[in-house]
């Protein structure tokens, strides 16, 4: 049901070009560029297979280019189906002769020299995944890279503890494990992948995203002059084909997946009958909820970190904002003038809060859906942020009036753009969250306590925040209800996916 | 140049190369407290005699303090003063320091071996022990932030509340250390004490209390925050039963086979309600295995805190 909005409230907001706040030029920051001389991106990879650098088998490479700038920063390999069979192979080995049998407190050493070369190289790998990826550098420096050496820290301390993480009883390792990682956080997504799998005693062959393979391909370095066995990693790189061809590879023991869940469901479907272990992540259209008893200052702030954050490009946002109506005028109206703040641009600039879209792809597919939004009905909010000429970027978005069954309001977006409804009674505000196929996570605001835990029952979501959002740890147990997928990903429950349990 | 050794001493460096006429400079040894190295209050002294040990800077007797009554109270405030912001640190960060700890350890492979061989191990054994040493410090390090995955609970009351139970460190903790293995044993009962937060007043071994020195200037160099850990060397008898009477000590940990000795600090220890841990030299062997490291040992040395919360519109 669309909410009837007043005539005022449609003069507000159909004043996109003229923003009630205006800071003249006290806001204007001097560039604050992050240094990238001291990084080495080579100018071409090959696939790191068996501790060495092969040649693909394909013969044949394709460019990575940087979303900010379309510029080229590099040529990585085009895994074919026998390059797969190769790593597969090198892993199976690895696995054969040592890592399958290697004393957990021995593996363990090997896993806390990846996580402490993370550290040294940190701010390399932050510069890089900003450049590869579009994220800013703020986020890249400060959440992505810590979290990525963190889980490696974390997991290094279970290899040698595995009986007290399963109550006693008998844990053994799977064997080879296939990894497929998306592009929205290329090092955090193979430090959640490849860390658990070589605590529980496996070995790997991971696919990390076609437009964002080289921090991996950085990991892969790491992991060399660690001395980790060779093939205990291997690292390919290639398109969607390249992970087809490992997802269905007969020799590797378990998969892991994170990505959109029509891909996770071809590959749920074709391992159907195999034996193999599964776990998906898939996609997710969570509900951000604010109560009118919450701290409504802060609840902006948890919308604009929820939806904002990462250009929007993360599973578990908070792409649908759900408001109680007595307050939804005064959150559109402090929304409004929140985005308006935002600086969208150069990445690589310390001041920025908003990158570049990942990739021309994305970008295409995140105005498409603007354009079904106001199609369907929808009233657009875009705030008047200047953006750079070059590179895919994309201003905060949100949209009013929207129907729970229109587009933006049932599909993941994966972009700067929020759907906003609202809802009278706590009973509705479930009603609604849980009206979707998926259930990766959700937001509770409220200052009552109570609330949140009568809300943290009811909700079908495998992570909620209370009066906060996108918070992550390596200890917490990240992962969905229905269709955001199965299987959990760090903390002691994190475990169960990468090794068989009598 | 070619020296009668029958006549004249041989001075060796601590990299064990023959340096004629050069004289080595001795270490003074010193106990560890609130992250710097002092001598004992009382002034007073012991001495122990070491082998002759080709690699060592050491004369055959050195000098160690012997700790009084009131070193070990002074060592409780610092440890007492140092509880909350090494409870408050992130779990990770905890995990972070024991791991740099067995860096630094690992770096001082040889220096940690010569100090075993000085007070009698074999090279096999001094070898084996720095060895299972630093593989242990790994483990914990490993443990700090799993205690809480492993140990709390949510409880499914009967009834609209939210209830969970967390495991907590207790604060100051008192250790005698087993007389053996000097540094496995050490490292052993210290480790998964401050593991979860606690921090530590720990009485070394008399046997080799130099072990325990130079493992202190590992901790030293290794980011813990002075004060965790405080080591004092001395008499077991004369420092512990005030240890175990100190109002601000809450809990205690003995490893000695001196079984009169355990009795008296367990009743000593009743008049403020301490948590008493007592092991004898049973226990003490038992750690030079796998089955000296675990949960268990850190486990004895939480609290345990229940929290409710309605649950409702």
């Amino acid at each position: 049901m669309k909410k009837e909005i007043t005539k005022a409230g449609k003069a507000t907001l159909a004043r996109t070009e003229t923003p009630t706040l205006d800071f003249g030029h006290a806001w204007d920051y001097a560039p604050a560029p992050e240094s990238s001389d001291h990084v080495k991106i080579e100018s071409r990879y090959d696939l790191f297979i068996g501790g060495e650098w092969k040649a693909p088998k394909s013969k044949k490479y394709f460019a990575t280019v940087s979303p900010s700038t379309e510029q080229k920063l590099a040529e990585v390999a085009d895994a074919n189906a026998a390059d797969v069979d190769d790593a597969v192979k090198a892993a199976r080995k690895a696995y054969d002769t040592h890592w399958g049998k290697m004393p957990g407190k021995e593996r363990a050493k090997y896993i806390f020299r990846i996580a402490r070369a993370m550290q040294e190289k940190a701010r390399e790998l932050s510069v890089v995944e900003t450049m590869d990826g579009g994220k800013p550098i703020k986020e890249s420096r400060d959440v992505d890279v810590p979290l990525a050496a963190a889980h490696f820290f974390y997991h290094a301390g279970w290899a040698d503890k595995l009986d007290l993480a399963f109550h006693g009883r008998r844990v053994r390792p799977l064997g080879v494990a296939g990894q497929i990682i998306p592009w929205n956080f290329p090092l955090l997504m193979a430090a959640w992948k490849i860390a658990p799998a070589l605590a529980g005693g496996n070995t790997v062959v991971l696919k990390p995203a076609e437009t964002t393979p080289l921090t991996a391909l950085m990991l892969a370095k790491i992991i060399q002059e660690a001395e980790l066995p060779p093939g205990v990693v291997n690292i390919i790189t290639g398109a969607g084909q390249t992970g087809a061809a490992l997802a269905s590879h007969k020799d590797v023991n378990k998969v892991a997946f994170t990505g959109s869940t029509d891909i996770g469901k071809l590959i749920q479907k074709n391992l159907a009958g195999s034996g193999k272990k599964l776990t998906l992540e898939l996609g997710g259209k969570a509900a951000n909820i604010i109560f009118a008893d919450a701290p409504i200052d802060q609840a902006v702030d948890g919308i604009v970190n929820g939806i904002y954050f990462n250009q929007g490009h993360v599973c578990c946002a908070g792409s649908r904002l759900l408001v109680e109506e007595s307050v939804h005028d005064l959150v559109v109206k402090k929304l409004r003038d929140r985005i308006a703040t935002l600086r969208v641009g150069d990445p690589l600039d310390k001041n920025t809060d908003i990158g570049a879209i990942n990739s021309k792809m994305q970008y295409e597919k995140i105005h498409e859906l603007i354009a079904a939004g106001e199609a369907e009905g929808g009233e657009r909010y875009t705030a008047p942020c200047k953006l750079p000429s070059k590179g895919y970027f994309i201003a905060p978005t949100f949209f009013t009036g929207v129907s729970m069954s229109s587009r933006i309001a049932r599909e993941e977006i994966f972009g700067p753009v929020l759907s906003i409804m609202t809802f009278r009674t706590p009973d509705e505000a479930v009603e609604k969250a849980n009206n979707t196929m998926y259930g990766l996570s959700a937001g509770i605001w409220t200052d009552k306590g109570a609330k949140i835990f009568w809300m943290t029952q009811r909700l079908k979501a495998g992570v909620i925040w209370g009066n906060t959002f996108n918070k992550f740890d390596p200890t917490s147990p990240f992962g969905g209800y229905k269709e955001s997928g199965f299987g959990r990903e760090g903390g002691r429950q994190g475990l169960s996916a990468y090794v068989e349990v009598e | 140049m070619a020296k009668k050794a029958t006549k004249e001493r041989a001075y060796i460096t601590s990299i064990g190369t023959v340096a004629a006429g050069r004289v080595s400079v001795n270490k003074a040894y010193k106990m560890y407290v609130g992250g710097a190295f002092v001598r004992s209050e009382s002034g007073r002294y012991f001495q122990v005699a070491a082998s002759a040990v080709a690699g060592s800077a050491d004369p055959d007797v050195v000098n160690i303090p012997l700790g009084s009554r009131k070193d070990g109270r002074d060592a409780v405030l610092v440890a007492k003063n140092a509880h909350e912001p090494w409870a408050g640190r992130t779990a990770f960060n905890r995990g972070q320091i024991l791991y740099r700890l067995a860096e630094v350890m690992e770096s001082r492979r040889a220096e940690l071996t010569a100090s075993l061989t000085r007070a009698g191990s074999t090279a096999a054994e001094a070898l084996a022990e720095v060895s299972a040493s630093i593989d242990r410090a790994v483990y914990y390090s490993g443990f700090c932030d799993k205690i809480s995955s492993l140990l709390a609970s949510h409880n499914p009351v009967s009834g609209p509340h939210f209830g969970f139970t967390v495991p907590e460190s207790m604060g100051v903790v008192a250790i005698v250390a087993p007389e053996e293995p000097a540094l496995l044993g050490l490292l052993s009962t210290i480790l998964p004490v401050i593991a979860s937060g606690n921090t530590a007043v720990v009485i070394a071994s008399k046997r080799d209390p130099r072990t325990a020195v130079v493992f202190c200037e590992c901790l030293a160099t290794s980011d813990l925050p002075g004060g965790v850990v405080n080591v004092l060397t001395g008499d077991a008898s004369e420092i512990a039963p005030h240890l175990a009477k100190h109002r601000e000590v809450n809990a205690m940990d003995t490893w000695s086979d001196d079984d009169a000795l355990r009795t008296l600090l367990e009743q000593e220890g009743a008049g403020s309600v301490k948590r008493m841990r007592s092991h004898d030299a049973r226990a003490c062997a038992r750690l030079r295995d796998e089955s000296g490291q675990g949960i268990g040992y850190i486990e004895k040395f939480l609290e345990f805190k229940t929290v409710w919360h309605p649950v409702g519109v």
